[in-house]
């Protein structure tokens, strides 16, 4: 069986071969081998024993007709494997290859490592693959764009200050029309909650910050954003596994609420910038845990609606289903929580199967999205088994707590033609929450 | 050992010296292949901090019992010959009559001891589950599309001291005393390469559940079964 892909040229692997030679390669294969893993790397590769217990847990290789080379330790042997047995004397062909497969064949969603008898952590084997590009330069274009931006603004698109103050009045402003005297408040001290919003929202998808502000607002929540850089809380430097760039955009976030001196960070439905906030960029800094707590979407809905300071006016009639984020289910249990919230604002609640941690990827996480237009298709394809999952619920609206999955499986929606539409936790809450009187305009 | 200073010959050899040899190899490469890495992991730093017993043993405990996880329940088969291939490994390893007599002659322990029948049945079943590995790995497109020559190495290695066993209990092919010392010796070099090789697993297993099983289950809230 021959690894077989229609070419896909991206100006980000392409390009950066071109200028590179073997020995930086080889340099960079030995220093993330040699230097930067150790342990979990050598036990990983020593105790797998082909016995492919991991292969029929993996959306790509069920999507691709059973394409062996597809599978997780499939994608081990072609590049990891391979580059200890050629001692890091590898091909620029190769190292194409390798980008291939670790950036838009793998979501790092570790359904795998659930499968196999030694739980080998083979998303952290495909990371040490990234990481390897990454030192080369071999990135899609769209990721080490905004591993860039991150690195200048930190935030995802390239927005300057003044560009983020301005839009969260012109979103206040607005909200007014519907919550009497809403506020957004910016750099306010000393506040119980400091919240950080996706970059997109403050861009293409206001809508969300605003639905965002609406229950903040409702619920009576003492809370602020930043008024500095730090407001965004994803972290794409995190899909190129630029520790450095991710380290920082964490200790960016953790850096704001301290000076605002606030009690908690709550950002909202994301599932790779939850990963960064409480594991990889926590660890990366040096601590065990967060340093104050780093609460998600769904763990803040969850203590408002639970604690009624959120009532429910009217529940969805039509029939709901689920995704189950990786990164917020498989790496953090909030399975129950999405559902509990769920069955509080929807009358027709069908679960999905699998699910819970069970869960298949959408097929657009681990940064496979973010790999932008040209690598649409591969997560397209490898989203075939999401797809038939969703379709198999019959649900005609499907709820995604993670902005990722949410456009992941709009777009499988409309390649497979699955008649459902997809929200956020957020869109059902303020669409069915009830707005005081004394708060209507 | 006695005897190969009385008669030195390549029986003797075999049964007295190599089998110390072998079983200082063989624990000694264990725990210096554990130390090593146990100490690479202090390096590592994400490892220690993270690690909990209660969830690695959670973890153990199902992996090591039969269709305890829904990875094996997804294969039942495999899961089956897999089981039944180790379980009957190690009660011939450690209870097959001939080895019985020598841990009594070396030792002076008296062990529980498989009666000659069954010895031989479930020598039998692991050649036969070996067997059935093998085809897998040919035959099982995703299977032997990860396997390498080293794979198929291992299991004429596993599969030489049983079939050697079996045959020198029956005198078959050579006489018997021939076929014992191929027997012994096979079950020696296998003895030896156990921790340099891939079945070092029977050990490693151990490590990479308890960090795996820790992380789902402490850390991530999930289940790694």
């Amino acid at each position: 069986m021959e690894f077989v892909r229609k070419e896909v040229n991206d100006i980000g692997i392409d390009e950066t071969l071109r200028r590179v030679d073997e020995t930086k390669i080889k340099k960079a294969i030995d220093w993330v081998l040699q230097k930067e893993a150790s342990a979990r790397l050598k036990v990983f590769v020593e105790t797998c024993m082909r016995c492919g217990m991991c292969t029929t847990s993996c959306h790509h290789y069920l999507s691709h007709d059973n394409d062996p080379t597809y599978a997780p330790a499939a994608k081990v042997k072609q590049t990891i494997w391979d580059m200890i047995r050629k001692k890091g004397k590898v091909s620029k062909e190769d190292v194409k290859k390798y980008a291939r497969i670790a950036f838009t064949e793998c979501n790092l969603c570790r359904r795998c490592v659930q499968f196999c008898p030694f739980g080998i952590d083979i998303a952290y084997l495909i990371s040490l693959v990234r990481r390897i590009c990454c030192l080369i330069g071999v990135v899609p274009q769209y990721i080490q764009d905004q591993a860039l931006s991150h690195m200048q603004t930190t935030n995802m698109l390239w927005f300057r200050q003044d560009e983020w103050l301005d839009t969260v009045l012109w979103l206040e402003d607005e909200l007014r029309a519907e919550i009497k005297d809403a506020r957004i408040p910016l750099g306010k001290r000393d506040a119980e909650i400091l919240y950080l919003a996706h970059g997109l929202e403050a861009k293409y998808m206001t809508g969300l910050l605003t639905g965002m502000a609406k229950i903040m607002n409702v619920a009576r929540v003492d809370w602020t954003m930043p008024d500095m850089d730090g407001w965004d809380y994803t972290n794409k430097a995190f899909y190129a596994q630029d520790h450095e760039t991710l380290g920082k955009v964490v200790k960016t976030h953790y850096e704001v609420a301290f000076k605002l001196n606030v009690k908690r960070i709550v950002m909202g439905e994301c599932g790779h910038a939850f990963r960064t906030g409480v594991y990889e960029g926590v660890r990366y800094l040096g601590w065990k845990d967060s340093p104050i707590p780093y609460i998600h979407g769904v763990q803040f809905f969850y203590e408002l609606i639970r604690s009624g300071k959120i009532k429910i006016r009217k529940k969805i009639e039509e029939p709901v289903t689920v995704q189950d984020p990786c990164n917020i289910v498989r790496y953090r249990g909030m399975g129950k929580m999405i559902r509990y919230i769920v069955k509080a604002t929807c009358e027709n609640f069908i679960d999905i199967n699998p699910n819970f941690e069970y869960n298949y990827c959408c097929s657009a996480g681990g940064g496979m999205i973010d790999a932008g237009p040209p690598w649409k298709m591969a997560r397209i394809e490898g989203g075939k088994t999401k797809a038939e999952q969703i379709k198999d619920t019959g649900a005609k609206l499907v709820i995604a707590p993670c902005h990722t999955c949410h456009k992941g499986i709009e777009d499988l929606n409309q390649y497979y033609k699955l008649g459902v539409h997809v929200k956020f936790l957020t869109d059902i809450i303020a669409e069915t929450m009830e707005i005081p009187e004394e708060m209507r305009p | 050992m006695e005897q190969f200073f009385k008669d030195p010959s390549i029986y003797t050899l075999v049964r007295g010296p190599l089998v110390w040899l072998s079983f200082i190899l063989f624990i000694g490469g264990m725990l210096y292949r554990v130390s090593v890495i146990l100490k690479m992991a202090k390096e590592e730093k994400v490892i220690y901090p993270y690690l909990s017993l209660k969830y690695a043993l959670r973890s153990l405990l199902h992996w090591l019992i039969p269709y305890g996880s829904i990875s094996m329940k997804k294969h039942p088969w495999f899961t089956f010959i897999s089981f039944l291939f180790h379980i009957c490994l190690l009660l011939t390893v450690l209870f097959a009559p001939g080895h019985i007599e020598l841990w009594k002659e070396s030792w002076g322990i008296n062990l529980w001891a498989l009666s000659a029948k069954l010895g031989d049945y479930l020598t039998l079943v692991v050649l036969a589950c070996l067997f059935l590995l093998l085809l897998r790995r040919i035959f099982q497109r995703d299977v032997s599309f990860l396997t390498s020559p080293m794979d198929y190495l291992i299991l004429a290695l596993v599969s030489m001291p049983f079939l050697t066993g079996f045959l020198s209990h029956h005198e078959l092919l050579f006489d018997y005393r021939l076929m014992l010392t191929i027997h012994m010796l096979s079950g020696e070099i296998l003895l030896i390469l156990i921790p340099f090789t891939k079945i070092s697993h029977m050990f490693l297993f151990f490590l990479t559940r308890a960090h795996t099983g820790s992380e789902f289950g402490a850390v991530r809230h999930s289940r790694d079964y």
